[in-house]
């Protein structure tokens, strides 16, 4: 398994993990946070599942090219860093923003939101052309 | 990749465009205030999500992957799953439309044409789901 996909894979149990942890917090008497339960479902979905899936695709899916069979390496870890960088940011800054929003907060959510999607990005531009009959 | 499957992962890999596209509008906006109006795209992101993207690329590598059956049809009566394929699409297309539309019985419409798609998936890969045979090893493992 390529040191990308260890990665990918990793980062994608911690993501479970951390998922988890926010599904139990607000069943602490008390503890309830505004803006958890899209941090909740997101880790899960997005952090767990779709980071999953990218992992395994880009490992398992027919070559790229001869020369990089898994796309371009930096690609593969631009995809890494934005997915894992911009879910981060979510998952700090919009209970934060629920707690006491500031103009700051505002903005890094605006950085996750492009973070994440140019996630998405990266992956279609990295398995698109592999998405062929041999 | 057999073309269905392709058909099946290029549509998911779309709709995780579109559905990414969605989400990102919504969470920005809840960061900086700019339109308010995209929460209007919230239930079309959760589809394009869950049904679009995950569950569609799931059926597509399904396809690809699941063992083949030695004949002639290896991949069984492949009219099931083009069915599902169209009828999966059609069911996702008409959710995502059917507030611009306002008519109330889309929603209806496009949830049973989704589950007719995944019932007919079922019932054309059903017979692909069989244990690994090995002449040596007796029974299944
Ligand atoms: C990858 C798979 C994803 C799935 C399955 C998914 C699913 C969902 C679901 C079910 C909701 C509704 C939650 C609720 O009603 O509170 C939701 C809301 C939302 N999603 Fe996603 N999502 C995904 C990815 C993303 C991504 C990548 C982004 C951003 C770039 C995003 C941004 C949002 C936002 C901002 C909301 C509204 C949260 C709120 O209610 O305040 N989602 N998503």
């Amino acid at each position: 398994m390529p040191t990308l996909t260890r990665s990918f894979v990793k980062a994608s149990l911690i993501a479970l993990i951390l998922g988890l942890v926010a599904g139990i917090w607000p069943q602490i008497p008390g503890a309830a946070i505004t803006g958890l339960f899209p941090i909740y479902l997101h880790l899960l979905t997005f952090g767990w599942l779709t980071q999953l899936i990218f992992g395994i695709a880009i490992w398992m899916f027919p070559v790229y090219s001869k020369e990089h069979p898994r796309g371009p390496e930096w690609l593969g870890w631009s995809i890494f860093a934005c997915l894992n960088l911009g879910l981060l940011l979510r998952v700090i800054f919009e209970p934060l923003q629920g707690i006491s929003p500031s103009t700051f907060g505002g903005w890094m959510l605006v950085l996750a939101a492009v973070l994440q999607w140019l996630a998405g990005v990266g992956f279609i531009a990295n398995v698109w052309t592999r998405v062929r009959g041999k | 990749m057999p073309r269905l499957s392709r058909f099946f992962i290029r549509a998911s890999l779309v709709y995780l465009f579109l559905g990414f596209t969605f989400g990102a509008l919504i969470l920005a906006n809840k960061g900086i205030l700019f339109a308010p109006l995209v929460w209007a795209l919230l239930p079309a992101h959760i589809e394009l999500m869950f049904l679009g993207w995950m569950t569609q690329l799931a059926l597509g590598v399904a396809f690809w992957i699941l063992p083949r059956l030695g004949s002639s049809t290896p991949r069984g009566d492949e009219r099931w799953s083009w069915a599902a394929f169209i009828l999966v699409n059609l069911g996702i297309l008409v959710l995502v439309l059917s507030p611009l539309a306002g008519i109330p019985w889309l929603g209806l419409l496009a949830r049973a044409l989704q589950t007719l798609g995944f019932a007919a998936f079922a019932l054309g890969n059903w017979q692909r789901i069989y244990p690994p045979k090995f002449p040596n090893i007796k029974g299944s493992i």
